[in-house]
């Protein structure tokens, strides 16, 4: 079972250029992308936590009518660059599923 | 209404396959253009650096074959933007000698023309000091920056395309291009719509990446007056308005603007309808012209001599405390490299990516676990080659047999083939993100158009 199946959505990152990196999730439905539009681990400052970036650097595009989320942030490191890990940038979508996959840390005090 | 503009896009980039059955179908659809793409930044800084080509030249030669074929059959030209995956003017170069070499074989009369891209650094100098350089992802630029690079391209919009169609061009070899413009700009010089003509340039520009069926299909755009018609063809091929429009997404920062040298593409009030399974209409897409017209420079300089040795460690004790052995490793390497090659920490990079841990996510992987063995690349850069194999030599006794601290007997980890190392000689990084702004759209693209007297005999 993918992931789209088994989680709803499914996220995924490239290059846009040597300097920029673009995340798109891509929600089952229009369910799904509502409710992830408004989740606080996809808002600019919970995705600036994740990458070490400033919130202000993260630019995100609820596309209703495709029911995507696309997040766009500086590439946290240039392209090809000596400590570049990943050429086309594409690992970098996983950080952000496994920040989404987290158990909420509210909800876990909430139930103690 | 003038007559829709089609236009065909075999491939996202030459060189790298197609479906010629799907080929051969759209040909019957009579298309006014054949044009493609060779490269992109995607690969990395290494080709920019060089001036070198990421496809086989056989390769290239053979599909070149069939679209010069397909292109003197129908009478129609032949784009290719963006020559050599870095639009070097070797690049070009190697594209104009393959394509004269078919045109001989085939006996085509055709007329040619390079369009070259690489810009020197004294225009780019020159340029800077008259304050027509503006910043784009990267604030730094001076003279020294420049002059550090070993090779800058300036993406050409569509007036150098639409410069050789009017002196008759029956094929273009373009240095580095947006990828947009090389579709853009037979359908704009003919009076198409600019914002359907930018639009349907942006969704061709991966070839059936637009399509449901990437791997059958080719596609084609037409576009006229209101907008543009965009149909997959090939055996099975589909494509939907949700695919059509999925395609802005790519490698595109804004999924609503595309900045092109000349002006914006607004596409957040376009409409995508299905016409059949195969084709979806597209409407509502607005080109609007800058105030000044510009165009973006990449340039990559060399950062220094780079080799790799890699070790493999399966020990089960040495996964269990993995951590604790890299991190020697690495102090006693840093220690040793310093010691005998009298060098400082400012003299060299050496970083170790532990594979099967870390390796693709360094600090920000959130995962954790035992793997059964990990790979460990050793990655040695310095300024000089010599200094760099120094510094190999250096590493490969320790990669092979460094103990855990406290291990009496020495460890044989697993060097997977000799030489332990690759020599990656000179690597590059991208140091360029500007425009340059200019007052004529060609004045940056240097042309060579002629004929090739392929029936000569």
């Amino acid at each position: 079972m993918n992931t789209l199946q088994a989680l709803g959505y499914e996220i995924r990152s490239k290059n846009a250029g040597p300097f920029s990196l673009t995340i798109d999730v891509f929600c089952r439905d229009s369910e799904t992308f509502r409710k992830l539009a408004t989740e606080p681990k996809l808002q600019a400052q919970a995705i600036a936590g994740v990458f070490q970036k400033n919130a202000d650097s993260i630019s995100i595009f609820p596309i209703e009518a495709l029911n995507v989320i696309k997040i766009s942030l500086p590439r946290p490191v240039v392209q090809g660059a000596l400590h570049d890990r990943d050429m086309h940038g594409a690992q970098w979508a996983f950080i952000l599923m496994d920040a989404l996959l987290e158990p909420d840390r509210t909800t876990i005090d909430a139930a103690r | 209404m003038n007559a829709p503009i089609k236009v065909l896009t075999p491939t996202g980039a030459i060189g790298t396959g197609f479906s010629r059955d799907a080929f051969i179908k759209a040909l019957l659809e009579r298309p006014d253009v054949i044009a493609m793409d060779a490269g992109s930044t995607d690969s990395g800084p290494h080709y920019l650096g060089t001036g070198t080509t990421k496809a086989s030249a056989s390769i290239l030669r053979a599909e070149l074959r069939v679209f010069m074929q397909a292109r003197a059959e129908l009478g129609i030209p032949l784009i290719i933007g963006s020559c050599g995956t870095c639009g070097s003017d070797a690049g070009v170069d190697l594209m104009r000698g393959l394509c004269e070499e078919v045109a001989l074989e085939l006996g085509q009369v055709v007329r040619i023309a390079s369009i070259y891209s690489e810009q020197s650094a004294s225009i780019v100098k020159q340029a800077l000091a008259q304050g027509r350089i503006r910043p784009l992802q990267l604030e730094h630029i001076d003279d020294a920056l420049v002059d550090r690079c070993s090779r800058i391209v300036a993406l050409m919009g569509v007036e150098p395309f639409i410069h050789a169609l009017q002196d008759g061009a029956d094929i273009i070899l373009a240095g580095r291009s947006t990828d947009t413009a090389v579709m853009a700009s037979l359908p704009i010089m003919r009076g198409a719509n600019p914002g359907a003509a930018w639009h349907a340039g942006k969704i061709l520009e991966c070839g059936a990446s637009c399509t449901t069926t990437p791997a059958a299909a080719v596609v084609m755009a037409a576009i006229d007056d209101t907008g543009f018609t965009i149909k997959a063809i090939g055996e099975g091929a589909r494509l939907t308005p949700r695919s059509v429009m999925a395609h802005m997404l790519y490698e595109n920062s804004n999924p609503h603007v595309l900045i092109e040298p000349g002006g914006v593409l607004q596409v957040e009030g376009a409409t995508y309808t299905a016409l059949d399974a195969q084709t979806v209409r597209v409407q509502g897409s607005v080109w609007q012209p800058s105030e000044d017209y510009t165009v973006k420079l990449e340039g990559a300089a060399p950062c220094g001599f780079q080799s790799v040795v890699m070790s493999i460690v399966r020990d089960p004790e040495y996964l269990q405390r993995f951590d604790e052995w890299l991190a020697c490793l690495d102090s006693v390497m840093r220690q040793r490299i310093e010691k005998h090659l009298g060098i400082g920490p400012e003299d060299y990079d050496l970083q170790f990516r532990a594979i099967g841990k870390n390796s693709a996510l360094g600090e920000l992987e959130s995962r954790s676990g035992t793997p059964v063995e990990i790979g460990v690349m050793a990655i040695a850069t310095s300024a000089t080659a010599d200094c760099t194999k120094d510094m190999v030599a250096l590493l490969n006794p320790y990669m092979l047999h460094f103990p855990l601290p406290g291990d009496k007997d020495l460890p044989t980890h697993a060097f997977p083939f000799s030489p332990a190392s690759m020599d990656r000689g000179e690597v590059y990084e991208f140091v360029l993100s500007h425009v340059m702004v200019v007052a004529d759209p060609l004045a940056s693209f240097r042309f060579d158009i002629k004929t090739i007297q392929g029936d000569a005999r």
